[in-house]
């Protein structure tokens, strides 16, 4: 057996892009803070589609997901997201970081999004962010 | 379906009928170990059905996860049903880690394969249980083949590729010369060599370098009966797929009539229950040695041959 703690199971984060949205420094930056808080990140990369990130958080056990938008396309994409986690009963948190605009917040945490990164966001911040739609 | 709430009866009944979630599931209930852990796996041992095990390793940055990435691309075609088991290392300093491995093959999760990642999670011991676990889960589940892909810089992760039917060890053009082909332990565990990149100079020369060493090799020499082949690829364009495919099966090949299979699927089971009783064991002797007290009189030596005799004859305690 392990010592203390190490069987203790790390959160286990889905980080993608989804669509056409090049734009994966703050993702990739996202990921190096997710795993130095002791997470174990499985990192998809670009040009992901709904089922494919719904497949890999299924296949990977995740507890969350973390998507990067940069394509102003959070609108019509997240809810998209959603509602194929929705069909899959997949009942894990959706965190959404990037560019989005204060006015779009409200219809994205209405529609189900926990939580939303904008730009700057200190490490603690994602990390807490990450942590607390985990727990709730 | 959602599966919070489901007990392992239920998670084993969907799992191995290809619901994915269940599978995830009890793959992450393998990893975490325990009482759970156990029950899987007692389970899908009876459920067993054989399939092949490819071990895929190298150094950091050779393009396995690349190449798995295409085989499985082509596997489906042949009707082959793959998994992958990709290990990456966790940090030794916070316990986390980066599992990039999906980004290399992002295009074949779903309905022709599944993929889990796996981070070693600093625990040499509960690696060598949990990925032959996880493998035998998707056996029972009907995958076939299981790739297990490793970086094989440590012994563990040697191992973990090793305990595998076929061990594919992959390599660049301008890794090493001759001595270094010698020397290096991992390419003792090779069944097939992959020269990868090899649209890189030197590609040739690393094949030479690589046949000189089998060439002087007592296993794989002009009298052996198996000499690994050594295929050539390009993995980010698919050059060379189908060759290194044709040589694991031609390597399944020689395991299935050369009786090696069976040899090595018992060499396997002993090398488990050794790792287990290895795990039992070193709990037992945790716990005999904090209750030890330092004593100026005996030495370590005397001190361990005691509790080593207490341990492994408590009638002799129970009498007295």
């Amino acid at each position: 057996m392990p010592a203390d703690g190490l069987n203790e199971r790390p959160i286990r984060v889905v980080l993608a892009k989804l669509g056409l949205d090049g734009h994966d420094r703050g993702i990739k930056i996202v990921a190096r803070i997710l795993r130095d808080a002791g997470m174990e990140v499985i990192y998809l990369g670009l040009r992901q589609t709904t089922a494919s990130i719904v497949a890999a958080a299924e296949e990977e056990d995740a507890d969350a997901i973390g998507l990067s938008m940069h394509n102003a396309g959070h609108l019509a994409l997240a809810p998209k997201m959603l509602a194929a986690m929705h069909d899959a009963d997949l009942d894990i948190p959706l965190i959404i970081g990037g560019i989005v605009p204060d006015v779009d917040i409200p219809v994205l945490t209405d529609a189900g999004v926990a939580a939303i990164l904008g730009p700057g966001a200190p490490a603690e911040e994602v990390v807490a962010a990450v942590r607390n739609a985990v727990s709730r | 379906m959602s599966i919070g709430n489901l007990s392992i009866d239920d998670l084993m009944d969907a799992g191995l009928a290809g619901n994915r979630r269940a599978l995830g599931r009890l793959l992450t209930m393998i990893e975490n170990g325990g009482a759970p852990a156990n029950d899987i796996a007692n389970r899908s041992h009876r459920a067993q059905r054989g399939a092949p095990v490819i071990g895929i390793t190298g150094a950091p940055g050779a393009g396995k996860s690349t190449l798995t990435g295409q085989l499985l691309r082509r596997l489906p075609a042949l009707g082959l049903r793959p998994a992958v088991i990709a290990v990456d290392p966790s940090s030794p300093l916070t316990g986390g880690a980066i599992l990039g491995d999906r980004v290399r093959m992002d295009d074949v999760a779903g309905d022709n394969g599944f993929i889990r990642s796996v981070a070693t999670r600093g625990h040499a011991g509960g690696l060598a249980l949990s990925v032959p676990g996880c493998a035998r889960l998707f056996d029972a589940a009907g995958f076939d083949p299981v790739l297990i892909e490793t970086v094989g810089v440590g012994q563990v992760e040697v191992d973990v590729a090793g305990a595998a039917d076929t061990t594919v060890v992959v390599v660049n053009p301008g890794w090493g010369d001759a001595v270094q082909a010698n020397k290096a332990g991992l390419l003792e565990v090779a069944d097939v060599f992959v020269i990868n990149k090899a649209d890189r100079a030197g590609a040739n020369d690393t094949r030479r370098d690589l046949d000189l060493m089998l060439d002087l090799s007592h296993v794989s020499g002009l009298h052996g009966e198996y000499r690994p082949p050594i295929v050539m690829t390009t993995a980010t364009d698919g050059e060379g797929i189908d060759a290194l495919w044709d040589a694991v099966e031609a390597h399944r090949n020689y395991l299935n009539h050369s009786g090696e299979l069976n040899r090595r699927r018992k060499k396997r089971f002993r090398f488990e229950v050794a790792s287990r009783m290895n795990d039992q064991l070193a709990e037992i002797v945790a716990t005999l040695t904090d209750s030890t007290i330092a004593d100026d009189d005996r030495s370590p030596a005397e001190v361990s041959r005691e509790l080593l005799e207490r341990m492994l004859n408590p009638a002799h305690e129970r009498l007295r």
